[in-house]
């Protein structure tokens, strides 16, 4: 036999399909076929599942894209970016791309997936109407979110709802349109969408249901929405959220046969032998997919084929699962979840716990399945049903889960009965025998080790349960689960064991707490060294002797590191009060050091952006002449307490919140926290300065101040609880560094007072503070003593008192290079 | 040229820490002192996102960047973990006057 050169693979379509048959088809024959990809899209390929996180701001960019541009390369793969091929010519098997050029291909694969559908509506070309595919989708929204205020999500199944909670969280108001009267009437039953929807409603969204839209409104831009019964509502944006198609566009202009979808045989293989197609474009046994699952099953046995296997039966169709990926709701369904008059129903409801589990039986084999507020045992259910288990043996607790079945076997699969070919994870198409190899492999033994190396549960989360147990199973003893997970790889101990260790064995130095706990390493982690030298400042400011290398750069150098490595300096306004002369002294500093931009915060401050590490110690000297200290921007530390003018100026204030401000931040500033830790203080209920999403905010009433506390306004927004109210603004200093002691003896380092507050909970910190005015004044005292060991950073620097040698080179070498560093 | 250049005292560099050298045109050249009192030089710039890794925690003969928290291998300049990149190693040598750095032939 000869070897003939490689033959040439040519993919439409770098999407999710497209990539993992490429993907399958290196691992089983890499060399076989010169690989080139044509993509519509201008980026390497990424995960469209997370466009809903990257919506919601849970993910960037960067997060989700899958393959950059750079492994193309290294694959040896022609990749052709933001370049869609617009036809094909099947006699002389060759394609032609957008600009004209023609490419020939011995195989061709169409991964070309699927449209979104856009309802016909008049209006519906109008600027601020945009569907849910892709990336540029998201920009669109995300540049929306920013100006507008109302968002209409126009259906109300699985991808509208991610849409709808998306917007949300960029802060818009959002209503979602539906057809029916049950959402995601596609995996969900009447009680189960009742429940989902009253569970959205609780997080802010509003319904308008059932509603047929009529109309789009809106003259140069959208303005709202009009219904079939004449009603309207105003609209910023309107996403169309109503389905997808398979894109066969191509498939069928080059008369290949299509009916919803480009029809495949089981070997994937279209009406002609040359072309193949893969992912949602592809129909096969009449089935046209609109999930992800199906591709890695699709992907390998093209893979097979053009790798020139023959004994392999080809691909026969898929049972498939959802999820919705709404953080804080969950929801799993599969199957035939409603069931006819031969099936049984099992039910277990629970409305107060939001909790709603369902299963469709027949003939003792489930059939579908529908669970809300507790899916662990979504993975479990959806094997039963793909394998079509008799679960007579345990049919009567099998609502209870996996779990409640003991050990006794009775017929359910335990983690180690899976077979190695076993799918764990479906949305990135990983099996049980590569989970196990990695752990072992590369010695992994935390979930998200496992995550970052394979991939398993990295993306809708469903399979974190399973993969947990394949953890626990593959490291027996070793495994120490995630609950009590050890502050890092130096060390078994937990952040709470390493904490009360400082406290109690008084552990004065990082190098001493790391000898007399037997730390595993020489000099400790980024993790550890950070975390014991926090704890230590907490118990024994007055004698710990700290090493810079412990700090994270930022509180090392006291600035705020920025992406291209220059750094911001924010200096201190106490309240968010400032003077003509700091503002000249800022503003003339800012012109001399040439700095690029010039911000004002979110905590009523001023930043001064893209310093150079050489230029801090200068610019410190020159804005402590002014008096002005370090803001603590960087750290973390006590950061801002933002104020509104209050009595003082505003008709309405009752107390002289500017005052109180100024206070607090005097007396609080400069001090090392768990995480950062921000205060605001208003001067009435109206409450201007956002006092209860703070870590500590103070709220004016007539007769004296709210004080509320464990306030969160980042990614999780959590409203503070009332922790009391007081009559003076003594008390209100008393028990401001009461509760900010409190926090720093007793919270673990990196948690911030919201999660906190809930762990030990609300009342907990009313015994401590509230009913004990002697361990009130003592916490008091304390912070005020550790508070006197510290001076102002910047001035300390400037003053050349700590090495500000380090922020300068070593030395220069004067140098002309005929290569560049790589 | 032998292409070695005297660049400072091993005092000069804060112990576990780093500081940089300024190499005209080849950018910033990062020499670390390690907690064993290794000495190590790498491109001040992370494969990652061009971090500095002068300015991340240096434990064990590994610095972790500032930016995204990749951990990289002082002596070979490579990613650990699951991250794969490598920056550019430079060799150094110490004698009893202070160290030195090796740029190559190539380079100058
Ligand atoms: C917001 C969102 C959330 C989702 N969540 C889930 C989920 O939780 N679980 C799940 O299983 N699935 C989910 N899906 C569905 C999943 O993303 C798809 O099933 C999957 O991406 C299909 O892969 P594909 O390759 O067939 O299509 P795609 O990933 O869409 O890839 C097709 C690619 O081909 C390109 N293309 C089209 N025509 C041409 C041409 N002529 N020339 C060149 N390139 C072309 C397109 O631009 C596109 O990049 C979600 C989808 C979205 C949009
Ligand atoms: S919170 Fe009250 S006092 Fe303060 S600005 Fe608003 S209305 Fe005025």
């Amino acid at each position: 036999m000869t070897t003939s050169p490689p033959k040439h693979l040519l993919v439409v379509g770098n999407g999710m399909a497209g990539i993992r048959t490429v993907e399958e088809l290196l691992a089983l024959a890499p060399n076989s076929f010169h690989i080139t990809i044509f993509g519509a899209e201008p980026y390497g390929s990424y995960n469209r599942i997370l466009l809903s996180p990257l919506l919601a701001g849970e993910k960037n960019k960067a997060d989700i894209i899958t393959h950059p541009l750079e492994w193309y390369a290294t694959q040896g793969i022609t990749l052709h970016v933001d370049n869609p091929i617009l036809s094909i010519d099947r006699e002389n098997k060759s394609v032609t791309d957008s600009r004209g050029q023609s490419h020939t291909y011995d195989t061709l694969l169409l991964a070309t997936g699927s449209h979104p559908i856009i309802i016909p509506l008049p209006g519906q070309q109008l600027p601020g109407v945009v569907t849910f595919r892709d990336m540029k989708d998201v920009d669109t929204m995300l540049e929306l979110a920013k100006e507008g205020k109302r968002a209409v999500v126009i259906g109300g199944g699985l991808l509208g709802l991610e849409a709808a909670m998306g917007l949300l969280k960029q802060g818009m108001q959002v209503t979602v349109v539906h057809l029916l009267d049950i959402l995601m009437e596609r995996q969900l039953d009447a009680a189960a969408a009742a429940l989902l929807k009253s569970a959205l409603e609780e997080r802010g969204m509003q319904f308008y249901m059932p509603a047929q839209t009529a109309a789009i409104l809106g003259e140069s831009q959208v303005s709202g929405v009009r219904f079939q019964d004449g009603s309207e509502l105003p609209a910023d944006l309107v996403v169309m959220a109503v389905g997808v198609r398979a894109n066969i566009d191509l498939g069928k202009a080059a008369g290949l046969h299509c009916e919803r979808g480009i029809v495949v045989d089981d070997q994937m293989q279209t009406s002609d032998p040359h072309i193949l197609a893969v992912g949602e474009c592809a129909q096969h046994r009449g089935m046209v997919y609109g999930l992800v699952a199906p591709l890695f099953e699709q992907g390998k046995t093209i893979a097979r084929r053009l790798a020139g296997a023959t004994d392999h039966s080809g691909y026969t169709g898929s049972t498939l699962s959802t999820r919705l990926k709404v953080t804080g709701i969950d929801l799993f369904s599969a199957g035939d979840f409603l069931g006819d008059a031969a099936c049984d129903t099992i039910l277990y409801q629970d409305p107060s716990r939001r909790i709603y589990k369902k299963l469709v039986i027949k003939n003792n084999i489930v059939q579908g399945v529908v669970l809300l507020g507790d899916t662990v045992d979504g993975s479990w259910y959806m094997e039963l049903l793909r394998e079509q288990k008799e679960i007579t043996p345990f049919r009567q607790q099998i609502l209870f889960g996996r779990h409640h079945l003991g050990d006794a076997g009775h017929g359910a699969t335990k983690v180690a009965d899976l077979p190695a070919t076993h799918q764990v994870c479906g949305c990135n198409g990983v099996c049980k025998g590569t989970i196990e190899e990695a752990i072992i492999k590369k010695e992994l033994t935390t979930l998200e080790e496992v995550r970052a190396h394979t991939k398993a549960s990295a993306s809708c989360g469903s399979c974190t349960g399973l993969v947990e147990e394949i953890l626990a199973h593959t490291l027996g003893g070793d495994y120490i689960p995630a609950q009590s997970k050890s502050l890092c790889r130096c060390t078994p101990l937990t952040s709470d064991q390493v904490r009360l260790a400082v406290r109690d064995q008084q552990l004065t130095s990082v190098v001493q707490a790391m000898q007399q706990l037997a730390w595993s390493s020489p000099d400790g982690c980024p993790s550890c060294r950070q975390a014991l030298n926090y704890y230590i400042t907490v118990f024994y400011p007055a004698t710990i002797q700290e090493n810079p290398a412990d700090r994270f750069v930022n509180e090392r150098l006291h600035a705020n590191i920025q992406r291209d490595g220059s750094y911001s300096v924010v200096p201190r306004l106490w309240g968010g009060t400032t003077t003509p002369a700091q503002l000249r002294a800022i503003a003339e500093i800012a012109e001399r050091f040439s700095v690029p931009e010039i911000k004002l915060t979110g905590g009523q401050r001023i930043t001064l952006l893209g310093v150079k590490k050489e230029q801090l110690p200068a610019i410190w000297a020159a804005l402590g002449e002014q008096e002005l200290v370090s803001g603590h921007a960087y750290g973390k530390a006590v950061r801002t307490v933002k104020t509104c003018v209050g009595s003082r100026w505003c008709r309405f204030g009752v107390q002289d919140s500017e005052q109180m401000g100024v206070l607090l931040e005097k007396q609080l500033w400069n001090s090392w926290t768990a995480h950062k830790y921000k205060l605001a203080v208003s001067g009435c209920p109206r409450n201007c300065a956002e006092a209860t999403i703070k870590d500590f905010g103070v709220v004016a009433v007539e007769a004296g101040w709210e004080l509320h506390v464990g306030g969160n306004g980042g990614i999780k927004v959590r409203v503070t609880d009332l922790l009391c109210r007081v009559e003076s603004m003594e008390e209100v200093l008393q028990y401001s560094a009461a509760f900010l002691q409190l926090y720093r003896r007793e919270a673990l380092y990196l948690e911030r007072t919201a999660p906190w507050v809930e762990r030990v909970g609300i009342r907990w910190l009313q015994q401590q503070l509230v009913e004990q005015p002697d361990y009130r004044q003592q916490l008091c005292a304390e912070f005020i003593q550790a508070h006197q060991c510290l001076d102002d950073p910047w001035s300390t620097r400037a003053q050349g008192k700590l090495g500000t040698q380090d922020f300068l080179p070593l030395t220069s070498i004067p140098f002309r290079s005929l290569e560049n560093v790589a | 040229m032998n292409g070695w250049h005297y660049i400072g005292k091993v005092e000069d560099i804060p112990l576990q820490g780093a500081r940089i050298v300024a190499v005209g045109e080849l950018g910033n050249i990062a020499v670390f002192r390690s907690h064993s009192e290794q000495i190590y030089a790498l491109a001040d710039r992370c494969p990652h996102r061009q971090g500095p890794l002068s300015s991340g925690i240096v434990h064990g003969d590994k610095v972790t960047c500032p930016l995204h928290g990749w951990t990289i291998d002082l002596a070979s300049g490579e990613a650990l973990g699951a991250d794969h990149g490598c920056t550019r190693p430079f060799a150094v040598r110490s004698d009893e006057n202070g160290l030195y750095l090796q740029l190559s032939s190539n380079d100058g």
